[in-house]
């Protein structure tokens, strides 16, 4: 079975940005709840991300649930490493952990 | 009368894991109007799980254990899914 063509370019934007977020919408203005909390708590900790619109593209949107194995969005990605969605980043963003992994891997906070 | 997705949620979820602590909730109608929501409702869940299964376990191979379990209702629609999964000795707020 050959790949999904999309993935090619999913691989692209995660390996030339070090923190990507997958989500509905921009981060100016989000569609949806979720993915607008994840964009409020990287903003609040000062992180510079690329959000992609998933919306603007049913094959990306498709694409990328096939891509990480996971069945929503939004996606959080840092260096290439799939992080989680939005419960777990509110969860590692409530107890500290975030900020420590985000270090770890060499991401700029404000805090 | 069709079984209701929540019942499903909750079948499903005991015979794959077993649960000490199994809640759900149907937050579907906070999400009413919005993207995903359908008239009938059952389209965004919110699941608190305790279970042996998801010690030594991270946060995404959690989560991915339980969107396998329920794989059929998020082809079947199941909009958005707000997940807590815990070991059981970790479940100190219960």
């Amino acid at each position: 079975m050959s790949e999904n063509p999309v993935f090619s370019r999913i691989r692209d934007d995660i390996s030339e940005n070090s923190v990507v977020l997958f989500m509905k919408g921009s981060p100016v203005f989000p569609q949806c709840g979720f993915s607008a909390a994840v964009v409020e708590i990287l903003s609040r900790m000062g992180v510079k991300f690329k959000g992609i619109d998933v919306l603007s593209d049913p094959d990306l949107r498709q694409g990328i649930k096939e891509f990480s194995d996971w069945p929503t969005i939004p996606q959080l990605y840092v260096h290439g490493e799939f992080v989680g969605g939005c419960d777990i980043i509110r969860e590692m963003y409530e107890n500290g952990e975030l900020t420590s992994y985000l270090q770890e891997k060499g991401v700029e906070t404000a805090a | 009368m069709a079984v209701s997705r929540r019942a499903r949620i909750e079948a499903s979820l005991t015979a794959a894991f077993h649960p000490d602590r199994l809640e759900i909730v149907d937050e579907s109608a906070r999400h009413a109007g919005h993207a995903g929501s359908r008239p009938e409702g059952e389209t965004h869940f919110r699941v608190e799980i305790v279970a042996p299964a998801f010690a030594g376990l991270s946060r995404v191979q959690r989560q991915r254990l339980i969107h396998q379990a329920l794989a059929e209702e998020f082809a079947a629609s199941l909009h958005a899914l707000s997940l807590k999964a815990l070991a059981p000795d970790e479940d100190r707020q219960a």
